[in-house]
């Protein structure tokens, strides 16, 4: 049982190390989109959210996917490990999913002129957000370690399956949000130099995902490791 | 496929019988939509806001939080005298008990609509005669969807302390995409525009249906067994 310690904070440390470095990469990203990177000729500098805004939207958009997959994973293998990966990843999604929601806003409203709007991608990720809120809620009031990772499987793939269902809905209605700059037909339409920003802020996330899965990870292992010894997180 | 059915007609029937013999919690489910609805009447300026505009969202939210109301229900009768370590042990595929609960949670649902229906009519005036077959379709269509979610989260929310307020957190993020889908046809419908028009919703809660009835059959197993 010790073993699990020992390995818990030797994970702690890793991925302290790479979220410390995914840190140093965001605040790089700013060096070079202010520095190094055009002002957008309409909106000026209020553009420059987009650095962060699009990358923390991919990483809302992993770490929920991968939670996903690891849920359908999780009720065919009962491996704990994956259990416990899929919990980081939602948790460390939610984080992304606030960054986007209060990033989008703060946008918004010198661009579109007002804070919120219930465009399809605004509503996807809020509703998201309080899928896996309650994803969080429900963990925490279950005890039993067996029942706790099967039922929020259960949610994992039915947020997954949800996705969809809350993009179709809305988008029959009407959209003021931006159209896809990056990954759509006919290429990339944004200016080289707005793009490699771009890219280097997405890689930037993604080590900043991992990093913070990895911290997550191994507090999930000291986390059970006394709840074992314990009988529960309330003892 | 007969033994699933008389196996999901029975867990039906015997959740039916239950209720109907004590009547307590579809009698309240019932007057808190009615209550609702009177709640949200004095939410409206009538000088400011026409009756019509307002009515295809209040009947969906007073739908949307009596059926809450409802599959909180299905499964507290079961933790009771732990019956459902009873149902667990039945040589019974899960599929087959998913089934049932979802048919008396639909039942239950139904019948609530069609209390807070009349009572929508009247107290919102609504023009349902205009709206013709295509409302009860969509009430019907969007109910299916309900109850195949919410007897999935119930069954999970029941197991937690608070399970009366965890299933509407856990529920309503899931109900969002076909209420979006009911209150947009429904107020189509009663502006008298044709059944046609509302044909992509109908297949948009027909696809949702599908999908989350097949997740219930699937992943039900996982829900209930140890």
């Amino acid at each position: 049982m010790t073993d699990d310690l020992t390995r818990a904070r030797t994970l702690l440390r890793v991925g302290g190390a790479i979220t410390l470095l995914a840190l140093l990469g965001a605040a790089g990203v700013y060096w070079l989109a202010l520095n190094f990177t055009p002002t957008e000729a309409s909106q000026g500098l209020a553009q420059k959210i987009f650095y962060i805004h699009v990358p923390a939207a991919w990483g809302a958009l992993v770490s929920f996917t991968l939670c996903g997959l690891a849920s359908a994973a999780y009720l065919f293998l009962h491996e704990p490990r994956i259990d416990r990966f899929a919990a980081s990843s939602a948790e460390v999604g939610l984080a992304f999913a606030a960054v986007m929601l209060t990033t989008g806003p703060i946008w918004g409203k010198p661009i579109w002129g007002t804070w919120w709007d219930w465009d399809p991608r605004l509503t996807l990720t809020l509703l998201l957000f309080f899928i896996f809120l309650g994803y969080g809620a429900l963990r925490s009031a279950l005890h039993d370690p067996g029942e706790r990772a099967r039922f929020s499987a259960v949610i994992g793939i039915m947020a997954l399956v949800l996705v969809p269902f809350i993009h179709l809905s809305v988008y029959l209605f009407r959209t003021i949000h931006p159209k896809p700059v990056v990954l759509r037909p006919e290429g990339p339409a944004l200016p080289i130099e707005m793009l490699r920003t771009l890219l280097v802020s997405v890689g930037v996330f993604t080590l900043l995902y991992v990093g913070l899965v990895t911290m997550r990870y191994a507090l999930g292992i000291a986390r059970d490791h006394a709840e074992a010894n314990a009988g529960g997180p309330d003892a | 496929m007969g033994e699933f059915f008389r196996v999901a007609l029975a867990v039906a029937a015997k959740d039916l019988r239950l209720e109907l013999r004590t009547r307590a919690t579809i009698l309240s489910a019932v007057i808190f939509a009615a209550l609702v609805l009177v709640v949200f009447n004095f939410s409206r300026d009538p000088t400011a806001v026409a009756a019509i505009d307002l009515a295809p969202g209040v009947l969906w939210v007073t739908v949307a939080f009596a059926s809450v109301v409802a599959l909180n229900r299905a499964f507290t009768v079961e933790r009771e005298h732990a019956a459902l370590d009873g149902l667990r042990l039945a040589p019974a595929s899960r599929g087959a008990l998913f089934v049932g609960k979802a048919l008396a949670n639909l039942a239950f649902v139904l019948l609530i609509e069609a209390v807070t229906v009349p009572l929508a009519v009247l107290f919102f005036e609504l023009p349902v005669a205009t709206a013709g077959w295509g409302l009860p379709l969509i009430l019907f269509l969007s109910s299916i969807g309900f109850v195949a979610v919410g007897t999935l989260l119930s069954a999970m929310a029941v197991k937690t302390r608070f399970g009366e307020l965890m299933l509407p957190v856990l529920l309503l993020p899931f109900l969002v995409p076909p209420l979006i889908a009911s209150a947009g046809a429904t107020s189509r419908l009663l502006a008298g525009r044709p059944l046609s028009e509302v044909v992509g919703w109908l297949r948009f809660l027909t696809v949702y249906d599908l999908v989350f009835v097949t997740l219930g059959l699937l992943l039900f197993g996982a829900v209930i067994d140890e």
